[in-house]
C-alpha cells in the first residue's frame, strides 16, 4: 500500500471536513478499507479514523424505531436484544455475512458504503470502469458468475454485496450524514446507493465530505420477518441471491407483503408494484410468480449469472412459501 | 535397511509400552498454540534484514519491450530492483525442483516473476512495486485445456500409457457398456501458510529458512539453479503451514531472496501474497476424463478404459495421472489407460495432496455409481464383484488389500441399507436427501531416507533427520517409534528435524513421508539397541527396552549407564528395494456421503460423512484420523466448491484469492468421521506402515457426488457440484 497518514477525528463535525480533502478516507472497521488499499485499489494518502467519535450506540428513537450509530460493528447489531426481537430480519441478515472475526470489526457505515466483489475491480491490471472510468469493464465478457442481472448499464455490471443493506431496504431505513459544511440528511435508504448508468465509479448520494452518522429504523412493519441467503458454501461466501421479506398474512391470505433482493444488482432491489400484486392476494404459487415476474421483469444474463433469474424466481417462491405456512 | 524382503516380526511389534499407534498429543502442539513455533517469515536475522516483493506478469503470454524500474529505485526505502537486465544467470538443471528466475524478456505465463523489489519494509517494497513500469508485447496464448485438446500428446515418461488384453474387443462385446466423459476444474493448494522465504549469506554459504516440504531435493535444485555448491546450501524449515504439494520444489521466493542477499550481502525476507500465491507458484490441472466400462450381465468388468488430459506449460515434464488407480483398483482382463497432456501458457501445474488419485477417482467413482444403476446392482456389491485377487495390469500379488473390509465395515456403520436406491425419493423438510459410496485407494511408495539417533547420558534421545512436519504429525510419529524402540518414555525423546545439516530424509509428499522416515529412525534405533547390547554384553536380540532400561538373560541395566558420558549415537537408512517390485502396495478405504440438496435452490450441503480405511500400522491414532478428516473436508471442497476460474482472454486466474476461491469453511463440514480397520503390512516398510496424508481425499467427493444423484436424480459429472448445475433437475415449486 502506499504511504499515508493516519489521524484520529475529535467532533463529527471535524471528520467530515477532513474527509473532504481529496484523497481523504474516513476510516472505520477497515475490513474492506485496508483490502483495497494493500492491492492499490484505493490509494489515499489521509485515513481520518471515526471509531472513537461515540458513534457505537443503538438509542430507541421517540417514533419506536431504532438509531443506529455508524460504528456499531455488525456483531454488536445483530446481538441487539431490540434488534433481534423486532427486527430479525437485520439481525439475520448481518449474521449471514462475513465471518465472526469480520463482524467484530465491521460497523453500520463501513457496511453500506463497501465496495463490489467484481474479481476485476480488484485487480489493477484489469480495465474496469468502476475503478478505472473509461477503461472499459473486463466483467461483461469475462467470468460474471457474481455480477447482476438487474439494474446494470453497458458500463458495469457489479452486484452490491452486503446482506444488512438489503435488510435495511425492506426495512426503510433511513441513512443520516453530516456534512463538511456541518449540515445533516436523512437520506432513504432507496435513494442512498445510485445505479451505474454511465458513471458506476459514482456509488451513492454522498457529497465529498459527507460522513455517515447513524441509520435510523421506523418502527418494525407488521408480519413475519425473514432472510434468506442463498450462497456457495455454508458460510462466509457472498449472496448469489438474497431475499429480505417481511409478510404479513391472516386466513390464508396475505395482507401486506415487502421484500428485498441481495445478489442481484448494484443496489438492494425492491419494487413497489411487485408488493402490490401480493397485497389481500391468496398466498398462492401463482400470486408468489406474479410477484417474481414483475421484480425479474427485464433481468438479463451475462453468461455465467444467467442462473440467477431462475434461483431469484425460486428463492423468492420458497420464502414466501415459507412466510405465509408461518 | 534396504526393502527387499517382508519385514517378518520385529522389535515394534515386541515394544514394550506400545506408543506407536497411541493417540498421543502433538509434540509441537503447545510450541504452536504458544507462538513458539517459528516458520520462515517469523524468522528474525537482524536489523540488517530487506524485504522483498515479487512483482508478477500481467499477461498470460509474451515478451517484455521494456521495463522502467527507476521510480521504484527512487521509492523510499528501496535496495533494490532485480529484473532480467541485472540479474545473474542461473542453471537450469533438473528444471521442474526448481525454476530459474528473470531470466529474459519471455513471459511464458501469467504471474511469472517479471521483478523483485526490495527495500527496508516490505510495505515500502510493495509499495514500490506498484510503480514498476512494464510494457509488454502480448502474444495470442493458449490457456484452455478443453480449446486446446487437439495439440496434446503423450507425456514423455514410458507409465503414461498401459493396456492389457484387447480393451476394444472386450468394450465391444460387454453387454452392458457406459462411455460418459468426466471434467474436474483447476484447483490451488490453498494451504494456510503462503510461500515465505529469508535468504542469507555467510561468504559463499547460503542459508535459507523457507517453507518447504523436500529439503534435499529443494537443496539440490537452488545448488544448481544458483550454480553453487550443493554443500554450500542450507536449507531449514522446522514448521511449515501446510503444503499439500505446493512446497514441494524450490518456489521463486526462495530463488528470488537468495539472488538479492547475495547482490546487497544483507538477509533477504519475503513472503508471497495470497492473491500471488495462484499464480507465482503452482496448481492442479484441470482434468478431462474419459471412462469406458463393459460389463457382463452379472456386473464383471470385461473392459476398464480410462483416458485422462490435463495440460502444463510446454516446458514441464509433469502430468495430471488421474488414470493410474484404474489400473489397480477393479478386476477385469481387458484394460486400457493413456495420458495426455495439452501445452498451455498457463502457471506450472504440479503436484497437489494425491495428484493423479484425487481426481481419477472423482471420475471412475461415478463411472462405477452409473454402472451399478445401469446393472441394477447396489453401488456396493459391484465393488465387491470387480475385487481382483491379484494386480490386475502387474500380475503381482497385494502386499494387503481390504477394500472389501472397508465397504462392508461402513456399510454397516453408515446405515447403508435404509439406502433408497431410486434417486429422489427421500425429503427432510426443504432438503431432497441421498446417500453416496466410492471407494478411495493411493499408491504406497517408500523414499530413501537417513536418520540419526543419540542416546545421551542424561537418558534423552535426540533424533536428527531432514524430515519435515508439514503439520502432519511427523514430529509426534517419529518421537513415538523413538520411543519405542528404546524404551523411552515420549517426553526423553527429542526431535530435530527441518534442516538440511542433518541426515537426507524424504520429505513431506506422495504420502511416503512418515513410512520413509520413520523407517530410517527404526533402523537408526536398531543399531543404537545393537550398540547398547553390546556395551551390556549382551546379545541384542534378547534384550529388551523398557523405562530407560535394558533388560536380557536375568540383568537389567540403566541405559544412562551404558552411554559413557559422550552418549551413543547411531545412524540408520532405509532404501525402498524388491517388495516394491513383488508386491502391488496401496493404501485402501471407502467413502460414505449422505447430502441435502435444498429442494428450492439447489443448494448441497453435507449432513454426514464417513470414511473407513486400511493403511497398515496406524502410528498415532489421533495424528492419523486427523489426517484422514482433513482429506475427507478437501473432498467435500472438491466435490461443492473448488476450482479457478480461468480467464482465457487474460490467461489468468480471476478468483485468486480465499474470499472467491471457496474451500470448506466449519459451517460445511458437518458430523464427518473416519476409522481405521487394523491392518499390518510387512511389505511395505519396517513399521509396516502405509501411507495416510493423501488418503483421505481419494474418492471422497465422489461419495458427494453419487450422493446428489440419489438425492435429486441430477448425474453431474462436471465439478465442482454447484448449485447452478442442479437447478434444472429440481422439483417444480407448488
Ligand atoms: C472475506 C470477506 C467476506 C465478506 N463477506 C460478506 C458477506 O457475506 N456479506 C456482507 O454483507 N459483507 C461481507 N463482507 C464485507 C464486510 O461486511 C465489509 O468489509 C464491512 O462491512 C465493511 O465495514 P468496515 O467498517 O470495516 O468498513 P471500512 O473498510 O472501514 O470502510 C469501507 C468504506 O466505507 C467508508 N466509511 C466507513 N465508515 C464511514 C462513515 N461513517 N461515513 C463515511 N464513510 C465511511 C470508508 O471510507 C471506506 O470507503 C466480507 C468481507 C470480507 C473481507
Ligand atoms: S462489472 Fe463494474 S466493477 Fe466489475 S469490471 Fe465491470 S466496471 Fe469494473
Amino acid at each position: 500500500m502506499k504511504a499515508f497518514t493516519y489521524e484520529r477525528a475529535a467532533s463529527i463535525a471535524q471528520a467530515a471536513s477532513a474527509s473532504a480533502v481529496p484523497g481523504a478516507r474516513i476510516i472505520a472497521g477497515g475490513t474492506n478499507l485496508l483490502d483495497l488499499m494493500k492491492l492499490q485499489v484505493e490509494t489515499p494518502t489521509r485515513l481520518i479514523d471515526i471509531n472513537r467519535l461515540a458513534l457505537d450506540v443503538i438509542e430507541d428513537t421517540p417514533e419506536g424505531g431504532l438509531r443506529i450509530g455508524a460504528t456499531v460493528r455488525n456483531s454488536d447489531l445483530a446481538a441487539d436484544p431490540r434488534v433481534r426481537r423486532r427486527y430479525g430480519v437485520l439481525s439475520r441478515a448481518l449474521l449471514a455475512g462475513a465471518s465472526a472475526q469480520l463482524r467484530n470489526k465491521a460497523t453500520t457505515g463501513g457496511n453500506l458504503l463497501q465496495r463490489t466483489r467484481c474479481y476485476y475491480f480488484y485487480d489493477v491490471t484489469k480495465p474496469c470502469n468502476k475503478r478505472s472510468p473509461g477503461s472499459g469493464c473486463a466483467a461483461m465478457e469475462g467470468f460474471n458468475r457474481i455480477h447482476a442481472v438487474l439494474g446494470a448499464s453497458s458500463q458495469c455490471i457489479a452486484t452490491n454485496p452486503s446482506d444488512m443493506a438489503v435488510a435495511f431496504r425492506v426495512l426503510d431505513a433511513n441513512v443520516e450524514t453530516a456534512g463538511a459544511d456541518g449540515r445533516s440528511r436523512s437520506i432513504p435508504i432507496a435513494e442512498f446507493h445510485r445505479l451505474p448508468g454511465a458513471t458506476p465509479s459514482v456509488e451513492t448520494d454522498l457529497r465529498a465530505g459527507e460522513m455517515i452518522t447513524a441509520v435510523t429504523l421506523p418502527p418494525p412493519p407488521p408480519g413475519v420477518q425473514i432472510y434468506r441467503k442463498v450462497r456457495d458454501r455454508a458460510s462466509y461466501a457472498f449472496a448469489l441471491v438474497s431475499v429480505a421479506a417481511v409478510v404479513d398474512t391472516s386466513g390464508g391470505r396475505i395482507r401486506s407483503a415487502r421484500f428485498a433482493f441481495g445478489g442481484l444488482a448494484p443496489k438492494p432491489w425492491r419494487i413497489g408494484t411487485s408488493e402490490e400484486v401480493l397485497a389481500n392476494a391468496a398466498a398462492s404459487a401463482s400470486s408468489f410468480n406474479a410477484a417474481a415476474n414483475i421484480v425479474l421483469r427485464g433481468a438479463r444474463g451475462y453468461g455465467g449469472n444467467d442462473f440467477k433469474i431462475p434461483l431469484a424466481r425460486r428463492t423468492l417462491s420458497a420464502v414466501l412459501a415459507q412466510a405465509t405456512r408461518a | 535397511m534396504e526393502m527387499d524382503t517382508p519385514a517378518g516380526r520385529n522389535a515394534l511389534d515386541a515394544a514394550a509400552r506400545g506408543w506407536v499407534g497411541k493417540p498421543l498429543d502433538r509434540v509441537d502442539g503447545r510450541p504452536k498454540v504458544t507462538g513458539r513455533a517459528i516458520y520462515a517469515y517469523e524468522t528474525m536475522q537482524g536489523p540488517a534484514t530487506a524485504y522483498g516483493y515479487v512483482v508478477e506478469a500481467s499477461i498470460g503470454k509474451g515478451s517484455i519491450v521494456s521495463i522502467d524500474a527507476q521510480a521504484a529505485e527512487r521509492a523510499p526505502g528501496v535496495v533494490l530492483v532485480l529484473t532480467h537486465l541485472n540479474a545473474p544467470a542461473q542453471g537450469q538443471g533438473n528444471h521442474h525442483e526448481a525454476h530459474p528466475v528473470l531470466t529474459g524478456p519471455e513471459v511464458a505465463y501469467y504471474g511469472q516473476p517479471v521483478a523483485f523489489v526490495v527495500a527496508e519494509t516490505f510495505e515500502e517494497a510493495r509499495a514500490a512495486a506498484y510503480l514498476v513500469r512494464v510494457r509488454y508485447d502480448r502474444a495470442p496464448g493458449r490457456y484452455a485445456l478443453r480449446a486446446n485438446l487437439d495439440r496434446a500428446r503423450a507425456p514423455r515418461v514410458a507409465s503414461a500409457d498401459s493396456a492389457v488384453g484387447d480393451f476394444d474387443a472386450g468394450y465391444a462385446a460387454s453387454p452392458v457398456r457406459l462411455d460418459e466423459i468426466y471434467t474436474t476444474p483447476l484447483q490451488s493448494h490453498a494451504m494456510m501458510e503462503p510461500h515465505a522465504t529469508l535468504a542469507s549469506w555467510d561468504g559463499d554459504q547460503l542459508t535459507l529458512h523457507t517453507s518447504n516440504q523436500m529439503l534435499n531435493q529443494g537443496r539440490q535444485a537452488v545448488a544448481r539453479t544458483l550454480q553453487v555448491p550443493v554443500e554450500k546450501v542450507r536449507l531449514v524449515s522446522p514448521y511449515i503451514g501446510g503444503g499439500f504439494g505446493a512446497k514441494l520444489w524450490v518456489n521463486a521466493d526462495a530463488i528470488l531472496a537468495a539472488i538479492a542477499a547475495r547482490q546487497l550481502s544483507r538477509p533477504v525476507k519475503t513472503a508471497l501474497t495470497r492473491q500471488q500465491v495462484f499464480h507465482v507458484t503452482t496448481h492442479r490441472s484441470d482434468t478431462i476424463q474419459r471412462i469406458r466400462l463393459g460389463a457382463d450381465q452379472e456386473g464383471r468388468l470385461q473392459a476398464i478404459g480410462h483416458d485422462s488430459y490435463s495440460g502444463n506449460l510446454p516446458s514441464e515434464p509433469t502430468f495430471e495421472a488421474a488414470a493410474m488407480q484404474t489400473r489397480t483398483l477393479y478386476a477385469g482382463a481387458n484394460r486400457l489407460t493413456r495420458h495426455r497432456v495439452a501445452p498451455l501458457d498457463i502457471p506450472v501445474a504440479s503436484s497437489m495432496r494425491a495428484p493423479g488419485e484425487a481426481v481419477g477417482l472423482l471420475a471412475l467413482e461415478i463411472a462405477m455409481d452409473e454402472l451399478a444403476e445401469k446393472l441394477d446392482l447396489d453401488p456396493i456389491e459391484l465393488r465387491l464383484r470387480n475385487e481382483p485377487r491379484e494386480d490386475p495390469e502387474r500380475h503381482v500379488p497385494y502386499s494387503s488389500r481390504h477394500l472389501v473390509a472397508c465397504l462392508q465395515e461402513g456399510s454397516r456403520r453408515f446405515g447403508w441399507a435404509a439406502r433408497s436406491p431410486r434417486p429422489g425419493q427421500v425429503r427432510d423438510g426443504r432438503q431432497l436427501v441421498g446417500m453416496g459410496v466410492a471407494a478411495a485407494t493411493r499408491g504406497n511408495p517408500l523414499e530413501l531416507s537417513r536418520a540419526s539417533v543419540r542416546l545421551g547420558p542424561d537418558g534423552v534421545a535426540t533424533v536428527r533427520m531432514a524430515m519435515t512436519d508439514i503439520g502432519t504429525g511427523t514430529y509426534t510419529i517419529l518421537t513415538q517409534i523413538a520411543a519405542d524402540m528404546l524404551g523411552l518414555s515420549p517426553d526423553h525423546v527429542r526431535m530435530e528435524i527441518g534442516d538440511t545439516a542433518f541426515p537426507q530424509a524424504s520429505g513431506s509428499g506422495g504420502s511416503f513421508g512418515a513410512a520413509s522416515s520413520g523407517s530410517a529412525l527404526f533402523d537408526a534405533c536398531d543399531r543404537l539397541r545393537a550398540k547398547l547390547a553390546a556395551a551390556a554384553g549382551v546379545d541384542p536380540g534378547a534384550a529388551r527396552f523398557a523405562d530407560g532400561r535394558l533388560e536380557a538373560g536375568g540383568q537389567s541395566r540403566a541405559l544412562v549407564d551404558l552411554v559413557g558420558a559422550s552418549g551413543v549415537e547411531a545412524d540408520g537408512e532405509i532404501r525402498p528395494g524388491e517388495t516394491l517390485k513383488a508386491f502391488s502396495q496401496q493404501s485402501y478405504g471407502a467413502h460414505f456421503a449422505e447430502v441435502g440438496v435444498d429442494v428450492d435452490t439447489g443448494e448441497v450441503r453435507l449432513r454426514r460423512m464417513l470414511g473407513v480405511f486400511t493403511a497398515g500400522r496406524i502410528l498415532n491414532a489421533k495424528t492419523a484420523r486427523s489426517q484422514a478428516i482433513g482429506g475427507m473436508v478437501f473432498g467435500i471442497g472438491a466435490a461443492l466448491e473448488e476450482g479457478l476460474t480461468l480467464d482465457p482472454r487474460f490467461g489468468f486466474y480471476v478468483n485468486h484469492d480465499l474470499a472467491e476461491y471457496h474451500v470448506p469453511v466449519h459451517a460445511d463440514v458437518p458430523e464427518i468421521d473416519a476409522i481405521f480397520l487394523p491392518e499390518l503390512d510387512d511389505a511395505a516398510n519396517p513399521l509396516k506402515s502405509k501411507g495416510i496424508g493423501e488418503l483421505g481425499i481419494c474418492g471422497a467427493g465422489a461419495a458427494l457426488a453419487n450422493a446428489i444423484y440419489n438425492a435429486c436424480g441430477a448425474r453431474i459429472r462436471d465439478y465442482p457440484i454447484t448449485l447452478d448445475k442442479l437447478l434444472g433437475a429440481l422439483p417444480t415449486q407448488s
